[in-house]
């Protein structure tokens, strides 16, 4: 199908969202809570964009808007930029420090916050990013969201160390404002916003950490890998199938 | 009740039950209002005393008695009525029950200081009938509660109860069950005002099986009661309603879901549900029509957001109610990703009317754009507090005056909330306004589900948008930016308007943060959040301004604006006020002017309270 993009022609497919077609074109379109192996939240708000169908225009979220046919879409218009900044205002005020939100403050020309920066706590945007991978990806939902309204937050069920969490640290790697923290010591993952501290599986060959032990037997549930691989870590499994087809003969 | 197997059983059943009941017509019946309104002043044991006294008569008069849920007039609660002579009492206590048994059953006389006061005329009233807050509505909804034991399906079957579904299910198709609710334009009553006519057609044609009927009974609007009271005191309508639905849609299981704050709401819907069952209004085979349907109790956590069709959906599935985006509607992918059709508790009740008495009657009740009646909790600054039923169109003037009986204490309107805390706040130049669904949302407000909070001259406008945003920041799921982030800094800034901190740019920024709000919120709840922040400043700007620039209150509300002094004229140095006073604020001898403290003074108003001479003032 087709559909006009800032007056671009874009095709798409059905099934596809508005933010998707415009990644496939080419057309930028800010956000913080999309991520393309997770299924769409549409809480940021930033990827909003306006759209015409008929006669009608409206605000809608391109994240999670489906393509139609013929629809048109301004992903910069005024109204569209003007409601940015005014989120990107509160974001500011949220977590003035947070490097991802000054710098989407300067790409739209926000100078300042009109807000006060009086409760200012921590780095999190509750973008749900890490929620999302562990429940999605992951296959644990180790974290959710806690409270409401303003009191909302990303925690463990009663901010106790998880009985679920593998310490595979997705929620670290996706965390887009690095409020997530991890540390390897003394044999321990320890991701201590969830107060999760998990034994390490060191490596047979190198002693070197390769995964907490948790994690590795997820893996070993859910694919069927050779079972002494699991056991070493990055270099040395290269290690070991290089041998493996120098053996073969294939080198 | 035995099975009813097919329509012609329902009508002997019910024929033989109006026979049984004409014999009775001549005896005296009591009939105790325990809707919660009443039980909250407690009718319960009203109810308990009557049940004894009534015991104890042993012969010398035949009377029947029946305790009902909610009658409306929930400030003169509890009500007891006397039939056949309709005589209404007010406030009745169980000590007041002995006398009423001797007096009025036994002796035929009146019990005057029971009696309901006209505040207009100042004349007692007698009957029931002969109140004009009754006078002026028109109870097709909400009317029948009054003769309703809400636990006796027999009640129900007595009023024509299931009629309308026999209708629909042998003389009518689903598709003309749909044009029928489509050409009287019933709207949805929980707020949207969307049709539900064409909503259930969408429901109808969308791909996917099962399809799911639910009511939405997760009413949050502070001071809204209306669908509890019809959930209390007449459940069978709702699932009447909801059964012609799911016939219409092909749909065969229903959901009621409410808040578990509504205890016997919850009690007596699902004391319906066994008795349908066990009739055969609901289950396999409905009356012989070969239609299937059944319905459960899904109780919410009492979140105001759960209200949301998209929220309300996920807590159905048990999980937290955070609303979704709408792109793809409910009726396409609601419930476990199914075809959904939800409606309000009222607008199922409206069904049941509709298909029983015919879209062409319907419409003639109403105005063009908006058919039938709406049910209004009229509530705050208001003589007459309680539910009414008015036709749709009928003004803010009549509703407030004629039904409501005006303002208490001779005191001045101000502003009438409708809507609830999405809706607005509508000042006295607005009260020529016919309330229909189109009109509110011209005027800035909403109809909502139906809360109407009347205001007087002592109310701080500021204040009150404050207080609505507290409520809406409370609730605010916190799911998208715009809201959970927004909504409180509207907050904070109205509150620091109302504590004298407010800078002149404030109002700027709080028009550009409404404005954004509206346009980029998740769901309904946020967008429409900024309505009572946008409507006071629309109509009492210069509030605003007051308490920004001249750092006064008008309304003499916001404490940090305001100080408190005694008028020297007035004041007769009765000493009432130094008694009342808290801090020990005030000094004075006895017969000579008293004096307010400043330093002390803890602007609690309880001088003013007091005072019966109006010597206290506000400035």
């Amino acid at each position: 199908m087709e559909l006009t993009i800032n007056s671009k022609r874009v095709s798409a497919e059905p099934g596809m969202t508005i933010y998707q077609a415009a990644k496939k074109a080419n057309i930028y379109i800010p956000a913080l809570c999309y991520h393309e192996a997770l299924s769409s939240m549409g809480s940021c708000r930033l990827c909003i964009v306006e759209l015409t169908k008929g006669n009608r225009t409206k605000i809608v979220t391109s994240c999670n808007y489906p393509v139609e046919e013929g629809i048109k879409v301004v992903t910069d218009s005024e109204r569209v930029l003007k409601n940015r900044r005014m989120i990107v205002e509160l974001l500011l005020a949220r977590c003035p420090e947070v490097k991802i939100i000054q710098d989407l403050a300067q790409e739209l020309g926000v100078k300042k916050t009109r807000f006060r920066i009086d409760e200012y706590k921590e780095n999190c945007i509750l973008c749900g990013l890490c929620v999302r991978v562990c429940e999605e990806v992951v296959g644990v939902g180790a974290i959710s969201f806690l409270g409401r309204g303003k009191d909302e937050k990303v925690d463990t069920p009663f901010h106790r160390a998880s009985d679920v969490c593998i310490g595979c640290g997705a929620c670290v790697t996706i965390c887009p404002t690095g409020c997530i923290k991890m540390e390897d010591i003394d044999g321990n993952r320890k991701i201590d916003r969830w107060q999760a501290s998990l034994p390490l599986q060191r490596c047979k060959i190198c002693g070197k950490p390769v995964a907490t032990r948790k994690h590795l037997e997820q893996i070993k549930e859910r694919f069927a890998l050779p079972p002494e691989i699991l056991e070493l870590c990055p270099d040395c499994k290269r290690n070991y199938y290089k041998k493996q087809v120098v053996a073969q003969g294939h080198l | 009740m035995a099975m009813i197997s097919d329509p012609q059983k329902l009508e002997k059943v019910r024929e033989s039950i109006l026979k049984d009941r004409e014999k009775d017509s001549g005896k005296t019946q009591v009939t105790v209002c325990g809707g919660t309104g009443c039980r909250g002043a407690g009718a319960e044991e009203v109810v308990g005393t009557f049940r004894e006294e009534l015991g104890k008569l042993d012969g010398k008069a035949e009377v029947k008695f029946k305790e009902t849920c909610c009658h409306g007039f929930c400030e003169q609660g509890p009500i007891v009525i006397i039939d056949p002579e309709n005589i209404f009492y007010k406030n009745v206590t169980p000590k007041d029950v002995p006398e009423i048994i001797k007096e009025t059953i036994l002796g035929g006389k009146v019990v005057d200081k029971l009696l309901y006061t006209d505040p207009s005329t100042k004349k007692k009233v007698v009957h029931e009938k002969e109140i004009p807050f009754y006078q002026k509505q028109n109870r097709l909804i909400f009317g029948n509660n009054r003769f309703i034991d809400p636990t006796s399906i027999e009640d129900y079957l007595a009023l024509e109860g299931y009629k309308a579904l026999v209708k629909a299910l042998t003389e009518m198709t689903p598709e003309e069950v749909i044009e029928e609710v489509r050409k009287a334009n019933l709207r949805g009553r929980g707020g949207g005002g969307f049709s539900a006519g064409v909503k259930w057609e969408s429901c109808r044609k969308a791909e996917g099986e099962p399809k799911y009927v639910i009511c939405n009974a997760d009413e949050g609007d502070p001071g809204a009661y209306m669908d509890r009271s019809l959930l209390e005191g007449n459940p069978h309508s709702i699932l009447e309603g909801m059964t012609i639905g799911a016939y219409a849609i092909g749909s065969h299981e229903g959901y009621i879901y409410v808040r578990n704050e509504y205890p016997l709401a919850v009690k007596n819907v699902t004391i319906a549900i066994q008795q349908a069952e066990e009739s055969g209004f609901l289950g396999d085979n409905i009356l012989g029509s070969g239609f299937d349907f059944n319905v459960r109790v899904s109780r919410g956590g009492g979140a105001f957001v759960c209200g949301e069709s998209s929220a309300l959906m996920t807590s159905l599935e048990g999980r937290v109610g955070r609303p979704r985006a709408k792109y793809i509607h409910t009726v396409e992918k609601g419930l476990w990703g199914k075809p959904s059709n939800l409606n309000n508790v009222e607008t199922w009740a409206n069904v049941v009317l509709i298909i029983k008495k015919g879209a062409n009657w319907y419409k003639k009740i109403g105005t063009e754009g908006s058919k039938g009646t709406k049910i209004f909790s009229l509530v705050g600054k208001i003589n007459n507090t309680g539910l009414i039923e008015v036709p749709m169109g009928m003004t803010l003037r009549e509703i407030i005056y004629d039904i409501g009986g005006g303002i208490p204490n001779g005191k001045k309107f101000k502003a009438v909330q409708t809507g609830g805390p999405s809706g607005g706040c509508l000042p006295e130049s607005k009260l020529d306004l016919p309330v229909d669904f189109d009109e509110l949302t011209k005027s800035g407000s909403m109809m909502g589900s139906g809360g109407m909070i009347v205001m007087d001259e002592d109310t701080c406008m500021v204040d009150l948008a404050r207080y609505f945003l507290n409520f809406l920041v409370e609730e605010s799921c916190g799911k998208c930016v715009p809201c959970r982030e927004g909504v409180w800094r509207m907050l904070q800034i109205v509150t620091d308007i109302c504590e004298g901190r407010g800078k002149e740019e404030d109002i700027e920024l709080l028009e550009d943060l409404s404005d954004s709000i509206r346009d980029t919120a998740l769901c309904a709840l946020g967008s429409t959040a900024p309505n009572p922040v946008l409507t006071t400043l629309k109509y009492f700007r210069d509030e605003y301004i007051a308490h920004i620039k001249d750092k006064k209150c008008p309304g003499g509300v916001c404490t940090a604006l305001i100080e408190y002094s005694i008028d020297e004229e007035k004041c007769t140095g009765c000493g009432v006020c130094l008694k009342a006073c808290p801090s020990e604020a005030i000094s004075g001898e006895k017969k000579e002017l008293h004096s307010i403290d400043k330093k002390k003074c803890i602007k609690c108003g309880m001088c003013r309270d007091v005072c019966k001479f109006d010597a206290v003032i506000i400035t």
